[in-house]
């Protein structure tokens, strides 16, 4: 009798060290993408390890959910089944989606105030055009990039220009592109002076153009776009010229991925790609490059890109101080600075650049410098509501106008009268 | 009587529990559903009627995929089936190297189409591709396949009937061994031509293979779409863009999922009349043992 009533205590302490273990400690998930190579994911695991360990009382599985658009389709279908992280790293880009499906909450009401000033209001402004609506904070700048220019420096010597000289204008761009276009005795290029990829997803790049030409794209409510706009169709027709009236740029749409690799092979001698590849640039270009600003029209520009922490709504007020304590973490300039050794990623808040990490850093890959100072001049991406959709109607049109089969201000017209029918409803 | 009925159904429980729940249900799920409108956030889903099957006729993009498909199809399909009968008839017989050449055409099939398609980016990069480099020899230009509209569509299915030739031979090759050698003999000493036998005797009695892989075909040409997602995303400006592509790009990129219920529909539909017309017309000419 003694020992069964002592199995049942023993037992009822048991179930009730069973029950309260879960309340004490805080669960937590997150989902994230891997857009780059190299160490991105073991990177991620890695901090994670490192602030459960300084935190026992929080537990948090990283998952990694494959490429950005897997990412949100994981994220959206968790959502919807009722069971979604707790945080994700999401496109910048979604942000209006992501409010639209009624998913995300904003930062702002688990941070204290002072650290409302110094974290929130200590991200470069060009990260954050997309990432606030209405004063409020949805997206935590993480993996974030902006495209920038690669030249061949033994090309220009070849073709008499000054190496260490990157075209810093338009008009430039042009003069120096058609001196290192090169044909061969039957007409044939042998080398092209510039490649702007322009396949899948041209209008990231065509920012690139638009931006420096004074041209946004998306009204900063997520409510409306410009596509057709004389800036605009004056940046596209620039892009087409390249190819059509100058001749210094493979006709068609050029694809993405092939784009490092026809840098190395001596088929184009300036490419336009993300920051994202410097690393790959650098360790497998056969020979010296220059990493500089995208050429300037009126002004210099780029959009930025990539990806933001995103807190979601369903889940427990507990669990959001600690997800947000766990990003300021994460963005806090230690961590951030082996993040942008790690994969490239640009430091989104000008603290992280003072870390001794990330000094010693830019003097070994000085192009890294290049992204965060033309974040000056840079502008948001493309971010409005349905933005997969209305992206699409722009990638449409510009690949189009890449591959001849519509000229640009149809091209550009007709975009902006899809985008405006899929906006409809939230005028 | 009524217990061997309850024995019956119970054998037959396990299969139907698997095809209702993957099958039927989500059939009749998404046919429902194509008569609403996609839910979003704070704003519930409705019923709309035909809304989404009228906006469905009126969007080019839809006319532009099914279009496609038909090209896609008319291109893989005879071509990936016709080259499959060659290369079957080629290694049947007592050639040299046999073992290898059958390895060699059988060997697209084992690669996931992903990594075939990783491959042909690299044939047709203009410029240094291989494509280019073998056109350069002969001091051709160097051409853009994948980045022209008119061309680009006819490159992806090159890639198609690359993949499926091999696996289609296979079944070709099993087809050929059961033709009694007797008929061929027989067909010898009446003094036959080899096209009169291959007309006469071969192609008939692998005809329900032939009907069996024109059904695989067809299928694959509305189904094979992993490489587009490599090598164009459905560009440019939609040249390759198919029905099943949009339906992905619809649902789970814009995430508007009523409308890609009604494209689906659309696609069972198609299938349904292929694969039904295919068997009742073929049928007739089909030779049965």
């Amino acid at each position: 009798m003694t020992l069964f009533r002592l199995t049942t205590t023993l037992g009822a302490t048991a179930v009730a060290a069973l029950l309260a273990a879960p309340a004490m400690a805080v669960d937590l998930q997150f989902f994230f993408p891997v857009a780059v190579g190299g160490g991105a994911a073991q990177t991620i695991q890695d901090l994670t390890t490192e602030y459960m360990k300084a935190h026992p009382g929080v537990d948090i599985k990283p998952v990694y959910t494959g490429d950005y658009t897997s990412t949100i389709a994981k994220a959206l279908t968790a959502a919807k089944g009722g069971n979604p992280p707790q945080l994700a790293v999401i496109g910048a880009a979604e942000l209006y989606d992501l409010i639209d499906e009624d998913m995300v909450v904003p930062f702002d009401d688990y941070v204290s105030a002072d650290k409302k000033q110094s974290w929130l209001g200590g991200f470069y402004p060009a990260f954050m055009a997309n990432s606030q609506v209405d004063g409020k904070t949805y997206g935590i700048p993480f993996q974030r990039s902006t495209p920038v220019m690669y030249w061949n420096k033994d090309a220009f010597k070849k073709a008499g220009l000054d190496p260490d000289h990157a075209p810093a204008s338009w008009d430039e761009l042009v003069a120096d592109a058609q001196k290192l276009t090169v044909r061969d005795a039957g007409g044939k290029v042998t080398q092209w002076g510039v490649r702007i990829p322009t396949a899948g997803f041209p209008y990231w790049l065509f920012q690139g153009l638009a931006i420096p030409n004074g041209a946004t794209l998306g009204a900063p409510d997520g409510k409306s776009v410009a596509f057709d706009s004389p800036a605009a169709i004056e940046a596209a027709q620039f892009m087409a010229d390249l190819t059509t009236k100058y001749k210094v740029m493979e006709p068609g749409t050029l694809d993405w991925g092939a784009t490092p690799k026809a840098f190395f092979e001596g088929n184009a001698a300036i490419i336009w790609t993300t920051t994202g590849n410097l690393t790959n640039i650098t360790k497998n270009a056969p020979f010296p490059f220059g990493v500089g600003f995208l050429p300037a029209k009126k002004t210099f520009g780029a959009p930025t890109g990539g990806g933001n922490w995103y807190l979601f709504k369903q889940s427990t007020d507990e669990q959001k101080k600690a997800a947000v304590d766990f990003v300021q973490w994460m963005t806090a300039p230690e961590q951030a600075a082996k993040w942008t050794m790690a994969t490239g990623y640009v430091a989104p808040r000008p603290d992280d650049w003072e870390t001794p990490a990330l000094k010693d850093y830019v003097t070994k890959v000085p192009g890294a410098l290049v992204a965060r100072d033309q974040l000056k001049y840079a502008g948001p991406e493309l971010t409005v509501y349905q933005n997969v959709a209305v992206t699409q109607y722009l990638n449409d049109a510009l690949e189009a106008i890449m591959s001849g089969q519509k000229d640009v201000a149809t091209a550009l017209k007709d975009a902006q009268a899809k985008a405006t029918a899929a906006l409809a409803s939230y005028q | 009587m009524r217990r061997e009925t309850i024995h019956a159904w119970l054998m037959l429980l396990p299969a139907l529990v698997v095809l209702a729940t993957f099958m039927h249900v989500p059939a009749v799920e998404t046919i429902i559903a194509s008569f609403w409108s996609t839910a979003r956030g704070a704003r519930p889903s409705h019923f709309v009627g035909l809304k989404n099957y009228e906006r469905m006729i009126a969007d080019p993009v839809f006319w532009q995929a099914m279009r496609n498909n038909l090209v896609y199809a008319l291109v893989t399909v005879p071509l990936s089936m016709g080259l499959a009968l060659v290369m079957a008839l080629l290694v049947q017989g007592r050639v040299a190297g046999r073992a290898f050449l059958r390895m060699a055409f059988f060997t697209p099939t084992v690669l996931p189409l992903i990594a075939v398609a990783n491959i042909w980016i690299f044939f047709y990069t203009p410029g240094f591709g291989l494509i280019d480099q073998i056109r350069g020899l002969f001091g051709l230009h160097a051409q853009n396949l994948l980045g022209t509209g008119s061309t680009a569509l006819y490159a992806v299915a090159a890639v198609a009937v690359w993949k499926e030739a091999g696996f289609f031979m296979i079944f070709y090759l099993a087809a050929l061994q059961t033709i009694p050698p007797t008929l061929i003999e027989a067909a010898r000493l009446e003094g036959a031509s080899r096209w009169q036998i291959f007309r006469r005797i071969t192609l008939p009695m692998i005809m329900p293979t032939t009907l069996f892989i024109s059904v695989n075909a067809v299928i694959d040409a509305v189904r094979l779409v992993d490489h587009i997602f490599q090598m164009t995303q459905g560009g440019p400006d939609n040249a390759t863009n198919i029905l099943f592509f949009y339906i992905y790009r619809v649902g789970f990129q814009f995430w508007d999922t009523a409308y890609a219920a009604t494209l689906t529909v659309v696609m069972i539909v198609i299938l349904s009349l292929l694969a039904l017309g295919q068997v009742v017309l073929i049928d007739r000419r089909v030779h049965y043992k």
